[in-house]
C-alpha cells in the first residue's frame, strides 16, 4: 500500500496545482447546474397566434379571449383572411393560425357542431406540438362550457360526459426543474469520470512520464488505483456540492429516498465510468485523441440517456442503445430515489447492471493497459 | 562479470517494413562506461527500450544484471535507472518533489542514497522549490540523472543525455558519468555526437539497426586503413566538389573547418605536388596530415558496409 500512498499524494498535488483544471472540475459543473435548468425548459410560453375571425360573433370573441387568457399565447394578428395570417407565419411573426368560420356561432347553436381550422408552423417541432395541443385543450374546454350552457337552457336534455381529472404524482406541478436538476447532476458526474481520469493518464503518456513509471517496481494495479481514486473522490465531492448546495438549497429539491443508497449507487457508477475513461486512455496516444473519443461517447451518453427525451418514446433500436448506456441507469436511479423515494428493492436491477458495467470496463481497460507494448 | 549481454536481438516495426534493430549482439562488463554511437534513427532508443523492458524484441535475448529482459523483467525494473532522451519528469512538481517521488516509488529515500547524487544535487539545491518544467535544459538533465540514480541502480541507461545541451553542460555531464563509474555503476550511454565517443571506455558504432564495430575508441581509430589529410581553402563548398571529382581521391567529407580526404590505393605521390583541385583556382590552400577520428571511422565503416551490403 506504501507506493499507492505516494502515487495518490503526487496525483493530488498535481491536480490542485493545475490552475486550468481546478475551475474546470469544481466551478464549471456547478455553474452549469445553476444556469442550464433555467434555460433548458420544456414549457413553451409566448406562442404567437394569429386568429382569423370570419364570424365576429360573441362566441368567437369569447373563444379568442379564452385563448389569450391562458397565458401561453400571444396575439400577433387578428386578421380577416387566412391569406393575411399566413403572411405572418411566413415572416415568422406567428406560430399558429386559428381560423373561425363564418356563421360559427349560428351553426354551433343550431346544429350543435362546427369545425375550426388550425394551421401550425412545424419548423420548431416542440413548439408546434405543444402549441397545437394547448390550443386543442382550450377549444375542448370552450366546447364543454357552451354545451353546459346549452343544456341549462333545455333542462330536459340531459348532458352526459366523462370528466377526466388527472393528478401528477411525484411532481405535482409538473415542475420541469425537479425532473431535470437531478439528471443534470448525473451528467456532470459522468463528465468528470470520462474526461478527467482518461485525459490524465494520456497526459502522462504524451509527456513521457509513464515511461519512467514503467521502468520502476510500481505495480500495474497500484498505478491504476492511483489514477482512479483521486477522481472517484472528486466525483463524489462535486456531486455533494451540487446535490446539497444547488439542487437542495437553490431549487428546493428535497430527496425523498435514502441518501446512503444514492451515494452507494453514485460510488458504483463512478467506478464504472472511471473504468470507461481508463479504457479510452489505453487506446489513445495523445490528449487530442482521448478528447475526441470522449466527446463522441459523451454525446451519446447525454442524448441517449433519457435526460431530455423519454426513452419509451424512442424507436426500438434507439432504446437498445439507451439500455447499454450506463448513464441511463444512473439517471433513472437518481430520479427514482430523489423524487419517488425508491428503496433498495426498486433499484436492485440497476445495481446489478452497474456492477456489470464496472467489471466490464475495468477488466477491459486493465487487459489493454500493458506495461510493455 | 558481464552486466549486460545482448544476443542477436532484432526488432522491426510496421509489420517488418521498418527494421529498427538487425541481429545486434554485444556485452558490457560490470562497471564499464559503454557508448552506443550512431546518427538519429540508427536504433539506439529501440535498443534502450528493449533493455529497460519497455519493449519486447522480435528475436534474440538479452540479460541485464543477470536477469532476462522477458522472464525477470520485474527484477530489472528494481535494479536499473533509465533516463529517456525526452525529458520525462513531472513538470508540475518541484525539483525536490520529483526526487522524493522517484525515491519513494523505488522503495527508498533520498537520504539513503544521497551520497551518490550529492555532487550533482548540490548544483540543483538552490532551485529545489522550483517546478521541474521551469528549469533550464542543463538543469533538467541533471535532475533527470538524479532521479534515475536515486535508488542506486546497478545499471544506468542514458539515452542521448547530451542532445540539446550546451557545450559546457555536456562536458560537465561527462565528468559526472566518470565519477559514477567509480561507484561501480555500469553505464550504457547513447549519443549522436562522435566527439563524445572518446569519453567512453568502449563504444559500439551503430547504423540502420546494425552494429558496425565494437571496440575501444583508440582501437577503432587505429584500425582506420588509409592516410588522412585535412584540407581547407577559401571556397570550401567548391573545394569539396573538386576533390570529389578527382579520381585519386577515395573519400572527401566536410569536418567543420576542414575537409578530410583519403586517397585510393596505389596513390603514392606527394599530395601537395599533385593537381588535386581541378581547373578552379583555389586560394589559401592549407593541407596537413591528421589522425583519424571516430567520425572518420564511422563514415569509412558505413560506406564499406553499404558496399558489402550491395
Amino acid at each position: 500500500m506504501r507506493p499507492l500512498k505516494f502515487l495518490l499524494k503526487k496525483e493530488f498535488k498535481q491536480i490542485f496545482r493545475n490552475k486550468a483544471l481546478l475551475p474546470m472540475i469544481f466551478v464549471m459543473p456547478l455553474l452549469q447546474l445553476l444556469v442550464m435548468p433555467l434555460a433548458a425548459d420544456y414549457e413553451v410560453k409566448n406562442i404567437n397566434i394569429s386568429i382569423v375571425d370570419n364570424d365576429q360573433s360573441s362566441y368567437s370573441k369569447e373563444l379568442t379571449s379564452k385563448i389569450l387568457a391562458s397565458g401561453y399565447f400571444q396575439l400577433s394578428g387578428y386578421t380577416h383572411s387566412f391569406k393575411e395570417s399566413f403572411k405572418l407565419i411566413e415572416s415568422d411573426q406567428a406560430d399558429l393560425i386559428l381560423e373561425i368560420p363564418h356563421n360559427f356561432e349560428k351553426n354551433l347553436s343550431r346544429n350543435g357542431f362546427e369545425k375550426l381550422f388550425i394551421a401550425v408552423n412545424a419548423i420548431n417541432g416542440t413548439k408546434a406540438g405543444l402549441g397545437g395541443s394547448y390550443l386543442n385543450s382550450i377549444i375542448s374546454d370552450f366546447n364543454q362550457s357552451i354545451s353546459i350552457k346549452a343544456s341549462k337552457n333545455t333542462p330536459d336534455l340531459e348532458f352526459k360526459s366523462i370528466d377526466i381529472a388527472s393528478l401528477n404524482w411525484y411532481n405535482p406541478y409538473m415542475n420541469y426543474k425537479i425532473f431535470m436538476v437531478p439528471a443534470l447532476l448525473a451528467i456532470i458526474v459522468t463528465m468528470i469520470g470520462v474526461y478527467m481520469c482518461g485525459l490524465n493518464i494520456v497526459k502522462e503518456k504524451e509527456i513521457g512520464t509513464i515511461e519512467q513509471i514503467n521502468v520502476s517496481p510500481i505495480k500495474k494495479h497500484h498505478y491504476i488505483l492511483g489514477k482512479l481514486i483521486p477522481f472517484w473522490i472528486i466525483g463524489i465531492v462535486v456531486f455533494t456540492i451540487g446535490f446539497f448546495g444547488i439542487s437542495w438549497l437553490v431549487y428546493g429539491i428535497v430527496p425523498l429516498g435514502n441518501l446512503f443508497l444514492l451515494y452507494a449507487y453514485l460510488g458504483l457508477f463512478l467506478v464504472a465510468l472511471l473504468g470507461f475513461g481508463l479504457l479510452i486512455s489505453t487506446y489513445s496516444e495523445t490528449q487530442q485523441q482521448a478528447m475526441s473519443v470522449s466527446f463522441f461517447f459523451m454525446m451519446i451518453f447525454i442524448l441517449m440517456s433519457g435526460l431530455f427525451t423519454s426513452i419509451d418514446a424512442m424507436p426500438d433500436w434507439a432504446q437498445k442503445i439507451a439500455y447499454i448506456n450506463p448513464v441511463t441507469y444512473f439517471i433513472e436511479v437518481i430520479r427514482m430515489v430523489v423524487l419517488k423515494g425508491s428503496g433498495l428493492v426498486n433499484i436492485t436491477k440497476h445495481i446489478f447492471i452497474m456492477i456489470g458495467f464496472a467489471i466490464l470496463f475495468n477488466t477491459w481497460a486493465i487487459i489493454n493497459y500493458r506495461k510493455t507494448t | 562479470m558481464q552486466d549486460l549481454i545482448v544476443n542477436n536481438v532484432s526488432k522491426s516495426f510496421n509489420k517488418g517494413k521498418v527494421k529498427a534493430l538487425v541481429d545486434v549482439s554485444f556485452s558490457v562488463e560490470k562497471g564499464e562506461l559503454f557508448g552506443i554511437i550512431g546518427p538519429d534513427g540508427a536504433g539506439k532508443t529501440t535498443l534502450f527500450r528493449i533493455l529497460t523492458t519497455l519493449l519486447l524484441a522480435d528475436e534474440g535475448m538479452a540479460t541485464v544484471n543477470g536477469s532476462d529482459v522477458i522472464i525477470d523483467y520485474k527484477a530489472i525494473r528494481n535494479n536499473v535507472g533509465y533516463m529517456p532522451g525526452k525529458f520525462s519528469l513531472y513538470q508540475d512538481l518541484t525539483v525536490e518533489e520529483n526526487l522524493v517521488f522517484f525515491a519513494s516509488i523505488f522503495n527508498t529515500t533520498v537520504e539513503e542514497n544521497y551520497k551518490l547524487i550529492e555532487d550533482i544535487y548540490v548544483q540543483l539545491e538552490p532551485f529545489k522549490n522550483r517546478r521541474a518544467g521551469k528549469l533550464s535544459g542543463g538543469m533538467k538533465q541533471k535532475l533527470a540523472l538524479c532521479c534515475a540514480l536515486i535508488h542506486r541502480p546497478a545499471v544506468l541507461f542514458l539515452d542521448e543525455p547530451t542532445t540539446g545541451v550546451d557545450a559546457v553542460s555536456r562536458k560537465e555531464f561527462w565528468e559526472m558519468l566518470k565519477r559514477l563509474k567509480k561507484e561501480g555503476i555500469t553505464i550504457l550511454v547513447s549519443t549522436p555526437y562522435m566527439d563524445e565517443a572518446n569519453l567512453c571506455e568502449r563504444i559500439a558504432l551503430i547504423q540502420k539497426g546494425e552494429i558496425l564495430s565494437i571496440d575501444t575508441p583508440n582501437n577503432i581509430t587505429e584500425q582506420y586503413p588509409d592516410k588522412l589529410l585535412a584540407v581547407k581553402s577559401d571556397n570550401m563548398s567548391l573545394l569539396l566538389k573538386d576533390l570529389r571529382k578527382n579520381e585519386n581521391v577515395k573519400s572527401a567529407f566536410s569536418f567543420g573547418e576542414y575537409h578530410h580526404i583519403s586517397f585510393v590505393d596505389g596513390f603514392k605521390n606527394d599530395p601537395m605536388q599533385s593537381d588535386l583541385f581541378g581547373a578552379n583556382n583555389h586560394t589559401n590552400i592549407s593541407m596537413k596530415p591528421i589522425a583519424a577520428t571516430v567520425e572518420d571511422c564511422f563514415i569509412h565503416l558505413m560506406s564499406k558496409h553499404e558496399v558489402n551490403g550491395n
